[in-house]
């Protein structure tokens, strides 16, 4: 017997979007994740873990527990896929001594992620070592079928390349109204992941560091909503 | 109660005769007081005093402004007056019976005026649930010769056994605003009780007002009893006052790109600011609650000038709702966002503008609601139209057409409902005991009614008798009893209390209280008790939060707190994306009538230049990417996209209807092994998915359209689908209530919606296995049918459509079908506004897609 709902069901569900890569397809995920099928990776970028306590360090009081939502976050999205290869694009830790400061619970809670699959830490400017605490194998790129993944994105009209680091977010406006939300950016050759962490920022996707890599030939916007991943056109984007 | 100098043009059209003379029928009194107002009486008014005289009940037709209301009441002052000089018997005399509470209190207000004028030895009162005790028990001992009320009050008072001598003496029942309730089951009860007021005061006349509808003749039978209900329909006499000013209605255009989808018309803010600012006083309507809440959020947000701007609907406390009335008959108000709560003839101030923003659905509703502008019969009602997308723009411009040509769409021909006839037999019997032949004749003289059967009818008794046949070994549902020669009457007084209680035919969604607590407090958590209510929100709405979430109410950003067994308590809160709540009343499908102007239009490439650009630009497209519907022709498109295969319908018959539709196709595509996996529905059209690529099994000759959309979907696939419909789990639940079944409300409790949902599905479940021809089940039948599946209409539809199917295969979407691919989750509880202008912008890129085939990006290496 079939069970439809009307209210439930929808065209596109939003809640991923294909994206291609050089004739490569992937998912990306409404949390800011990206799956790539025939690979079965999930791979996500900055995840920032220990931002918060950074900041509290530096006298700056923000709500505790940010390592836990990003890593709860993120076991919801490797249970959406099941992937069997996570990858993470650097500065998965905000500072060089965020390892030694996560809680033994989220650090639980990283091992059982592990546990049946492989795990890949890929080096960042905030995170050149990775401790042994965090488990996973530690890497400063990584190729796989042709795309390379890594941190920084390089400048020029570079082609099979996912990385993160710049934090893209987009500012959309119509009808006089404006949403700044964080997006993936990209061209069909390249793409910038927008950052996993809780407490990550955003840099606007029209400032400068994003130039170099995407010149003037345009760039696909997938801007991240509540409920969705939403494709957005350029030309109803604004500056900050 | 206004009167103009003019006289309107009245035609009596059930018996053409000169018109009356006035110093014939108006007493010297009455004349003097007219003339002391500058007036003179109006045709109409005199119609109606001679068909009082006459002793002959009558319809009156007018528009807004007409004088209505006095004209009803004018014959009761004349013969009132006539028998306190005779000094006759003192009792009631007129019943006044309205819709709304309000109305009815506003209405006694306003006649206190001629009746204080002319010293008229008239005792006028009000009885509503806001009704003191004292003073309704000393308004059965010592009524008053006018009394206005409810239909539900009417109800409690025919439930005692002391009606009859209460009764006895009534001459008149004057029933206001008639359209708005003859179709519905507060209708059908009322039929009901004017039939038991004709068996106890057997002279009595009645008086039918109301605002233009389709077929008066519908409203005529409804007034007189039917004394042969196989052969001919009994009628009351016509009075119908036509003309007035033409209003005048605009529908609002921007040089900006119209939204392809959303329902916010967030784009157009700015002007909807502008026009309260040109205006005295502004009514905004809208279709739901929620969009009520989300325009009120919306204008405050711009509001630099801090113009007064309220809210009026159905979900805030009452007091709150006074105080904007208040303020709006004061003046002080620039501008109301309201919801149908506004749309009856209450007087609350000099409207001089009504926005409509979103389209309004049906024609009649929409010239009911632009009435409120200009409450005066010769001046023109002003009106704007804010479409909100471009389905709606087709709409709106039909709307207009609609209402200058003076089109209705509102019919009320239905058949007495089965649950409500349980009701009243109960009602009945709480009064004295009963003899079912002469109830059967009672009822059968009332028009909804007149085609009940003996046998149908005697099912419904058995169920008040004794639970009908599942249910007969349970005590709690044997409320009758036999008593003596042939009669029958309660089993037990404490099925009068309950009946006394739940008695009435409104059963609304279950509602939950929401109190305002301090921050304090809420943190505290001990007990959350106290604070002022705010207003109430579905049950089903509040179930879904967590301690934490925001939502909008009255206004209000507020923060829930947690909620006890009937209460939610919330804080003050400043989150910046609340949820909105999802009310589900006051949402309409677009009606037959309107629907066919828009195919019409849409049919006739000329009327296109009457769309702003970017609409008739968005169907020229339509036409060169795919095809445009003929005016009774059924167009498909299926196309694949990503993996997955899309077939779009366009039968513009309303949500309604579309789901049901989406529902049986599904199960028919399912079978053809085209994979379905899902639809959505709006007013217009309807879309499905599936694995299966439905082109080509259409071109394979695996698939045709013809056969798909057979009437045959009616049959088997309803019922098997309905076998397990939460839909109809839904409507039983309110059936169950109505025919007190199941009660909500106990002595010293109230039942919560959850407890009274498990009770009535559990029934359901066992009456379905054992009873399957129970009456209760026959009567959620009827109303899922005419109600929220529409089956109806969708009958209409196969059957128009039949030989008319245009199959377009398509290689990607179409213009037309991004709306409709783009209906989600709108409703979905969580968050109708978050992701709107994200969606808007997908839907951008979307009609992109439609239009270019995409260019596959190359790699360089």
């Amino acid at each position: 017997m079939l069970e439809l709902k009307p209210e439930r069901l929808a065209f596109d569900d939003f809640q991923d979007q294909e994206i291609s890569i050089c004739g490569k397809l992937f998912r990306a995920d409404m949390s800011g994740a990206l799956y790539w099928p025939s690979e079965d990776a999930l791979i996500v970028a900055d995840l920032h873990l220990e931002k918060g306590s950074s900041l509290a360090r530096r006298g700056q009081l923000v709500p505790p527990y940010d390592t836990r939502e990003t890593l709860q976050k993120l076991a919801a999205a490797i249970d959406r896929y099941g992937a069997s290869t996570v990858i993470a694009l650097g500065d998965s830790l905000h500072d060089v001594d965020a390892c030694g400061r996560i809680g033994f619970e989220e650090i639980e809670i990283l091992q059982i992620m592990q546990e049946d699959r492989d795990w890949i830490w890929v080096t960042g400017n905030h995170d050149p070592k990775v401790g042994e605490r965090l488990g996973g194998n530690v890497v400063t790129a990584i190729e796989v079928e042709g795309i390379v993944l890594r941190h920084e994105p390089r400048p020029g009209h570079v082609t099979h390349e996912i990385a993160g680091h710049l934090h893209p977010a987009a500012k959309l406006s119509m009808y006089g109204y404006t949403l700044r939300r964080p997006c993936f950016v990209g061209n069909g050759l390249r793409l910038v992941m927008p950052a996993f962490g809780s407490y990550a920022g955003g840099l606007n996707i029209l400032e400068s560091p994003f130039e170099p890599l995407f010149g003037s030939d345009g760039m696909h916007v997938w801007m991240l909503g509540q409920e969705g991943l939403y494709p957005v056109a350029t030309r109803l984007l604004k500056e900050d | 109660m206004k009167s103009a100098a003019t006289a309107p043009p009245t035609r009596s059209r059930a018996r053409a005769r000169p018109a009356p003379a006035a110093d014939a029928l108006l007493p010297e009194a009455f004349a003097r007081w007219f003339a002391s107002r500058g007036w003179a009486p109006r045709p109409h008014q005199l119609a109606l005093l001679e068909a009082a005289r006459d002793r002959r009940s009558s319809l009156l037709i007018a528009p807004t402004g007409a004088g209505k209301t006095l004209a009803g009441f004018l014959p009761s002052l004349v013969s009132l007056a006539e028998r306190g000089r005779g000094n006759r018997g003192r009792g009631l005399h007129t019943l006044y019976i309205s819709p709304l509470k309000a109305l009815a209190v506003d209405v006694a207000r306003n006649l206190m005026a001629p009746i204080e004028e002319m010293g008229l030895p008239i005792r006028t009162e009000t009885r509503t649930g806001d009704t003191s005790v004292a003073r309704r028990a000393r308004q059965r001992r010592l009524p008053p010769e006018i009394l206005m009320t409810t239909p539900e009050q009417l109800t409690l008072l025919l439930s005692h056994p002391d009606s009859a001598d209460l009764f006895a003496d009534l001459d008149t029942i004057v029933l206001d605003e008639l359209h708005a309730l003859a179709a519905t089951k507060r209708g059908d009860l009322l039929a009901l009780d004017i039939a038991r007021l004709r068996k106890l005061a057997p002279g009595l006349r009645t008086v039918g007002l109301s605002a233009t509808v389709a077929r008066p003749s519908e409203l005529r039978t409804y007034l007189v009893p039917q004394t042969a209900p196989q052969s001919r329909a009994d009628m009351a006499d016509l009075v119908l006052v036509t003309g007035g000013a033409k209003p005048r209605i605009a529908i609002l255009e921007l040089d900006e790109t119209m939204p392809s989808v959303g329902h916010t018309t967030r784009y157009a803010i700015g002007e909807i600011y502008a026009a309260i600012e040109a205006h005295r006083l502004c009514l905004l309507f809208v279709n739901t609650r929620m969009q009520a809440e989300l325009l009120f959020q919306d204008l405050w947000r711009i509001n630099d000038l801090g113009l007064p701007i309220g809210l009026h609907h159905g979900s805030l406390e009452a007091p709150q709702r006074r105080k904007v009335e208040a303020a709006m008959a004061a003046g002080t108000l620039r501008a109301v966002v309201a919801t149908s709560t506004l749309d009856l003839g209450i007087d609350w101030g000099d409207v001089d503008l009504v926005i409509h923003v979103g389209a309004p659905k049906g024609a009649s509703r929409f010239i009911q609601r632009i009435g409120r502008s200009n409450h005066r019969f010769d001046e023109p009602s002003q009106a704007l139209l804010v479409p909100s997308n471009r389905f709606e723009v087709l709409e709106c411009r039909a709307a207009v057409d609609a209402a200058e040509a003076g089109a209705q769409d509102v019919t009320f021909s239905r058949r007495g409902a089965l649950d409500v006839l349980a009701q009243h037999i109960l009602g009945t019997a709480c009064a004295g005991a009963f003899d079912p032949a002469e109830l059967y004749a009672e009822v059968t003289s009332a028009a909804p009614y007149a085609e009940l059967s003996r046998a149908t009818f005697d099912r419904v008794l058995g169920f008040a008798t004794d639970g009908g046949y599942a249910l007969k070994t349970y005590d709690r549902y044997a409320k009758l009893k036999a008593a003596g020669d042939g009669k029958l009457r309660i089993a037990h007084p404490r099925f009068v209390q309950a009946y006394r209680m739940n008695a009435g035919t409104i059963v609304a969604a279950p509602l939950i209280k929401v109190r305002l607590v301090g921050r304090r407090a809420a943190a505290t958590r001990r007990a959350l008790a106290g604070g002022r209510v705010l207003g109430e929100v579905d049950e089903y709405f509040i179930e879904q939060l967590r301690p934490g979430d925001a939502f909008v109410l009255a206004g209000e950003v507020l923060r829930f707190e947690g909620m006890s067994e009937s209460e939610a308590f919330v804080t003050r809160a400043s989150a910046r994306d609340p949820v909105v709540p999802s009310y589900n009343s006051g949402k309409f499908p677009l009606s037959t009538h309107l629907a066919e102007r828009v195919r019409a239009m849409l049919a006739d490439a000329r009327q296109w230049d009457r769309l702003p650009p970017s609409v008739a630009d968005w169907l020229r497209l339509q036409e060169e990417r795919s095809a445009i519907p003929g005016r009774d022709e059924l167009l498909i498109e299926t196309f694949s996209r990503r993996n997955c295969h899309y077939l779009v319908a366009y039968p513009f018959e309303g949500r309604l209807a579309h789901q049901t539709l989406g529902m049986l196709l599904t199960r028919r595509l399912d079978r053809a092994g085209a994979g379905p996996l899902g639809f959505v529905a709006n007013d217009y059209g309807m879309a499905l998915w599936g694995l299966g690529d439905i082109s080509a099994l259409a071109e394979a000759g695996k698939l045709d359209f013809d056969e798909l959309f057979s009437k045959d979907m009616l049959g088997d696939d309803l019922d098997a689908w309905l076998a397990e419909s939460n839909l109809m789990k839904r409507t039983f639940r309110q059936v169950a209530l109505i025919a007190g079944l199941v009660e909500r409300r106990h002595p010293g409790r109230e039942k919560t919606g959850r407890q009274v949902a498990l009770s009535t599905n559990l029934i359901y479940d066992v009456l379905r296995r054992h009873d399957p021809h129970h009456v209760l089940l026959e009567a959620a039948w009827a109303d899922a049918a005419t109600g929220l599946l529409d089956i109806a209409r969708l009958g209409d539809f196969l059957h128009r459509i039949e030989g008319r199917i245009r199959h377009q295969p398509l290689p990607r979407l179409s213009p037309l079908s991004v709306p409709i691919l783009l209906e989600i989750g709108k409703e979905a509880v969580a968050g109708f506004a978050r992701d709107d202008l994200l969606r808007e912008a997908a839907a951008e890129l979307l009609l992109h897609e439609a239009l270019e085939a995409k260019e596959e990006t190359q790699c360089s290496s």
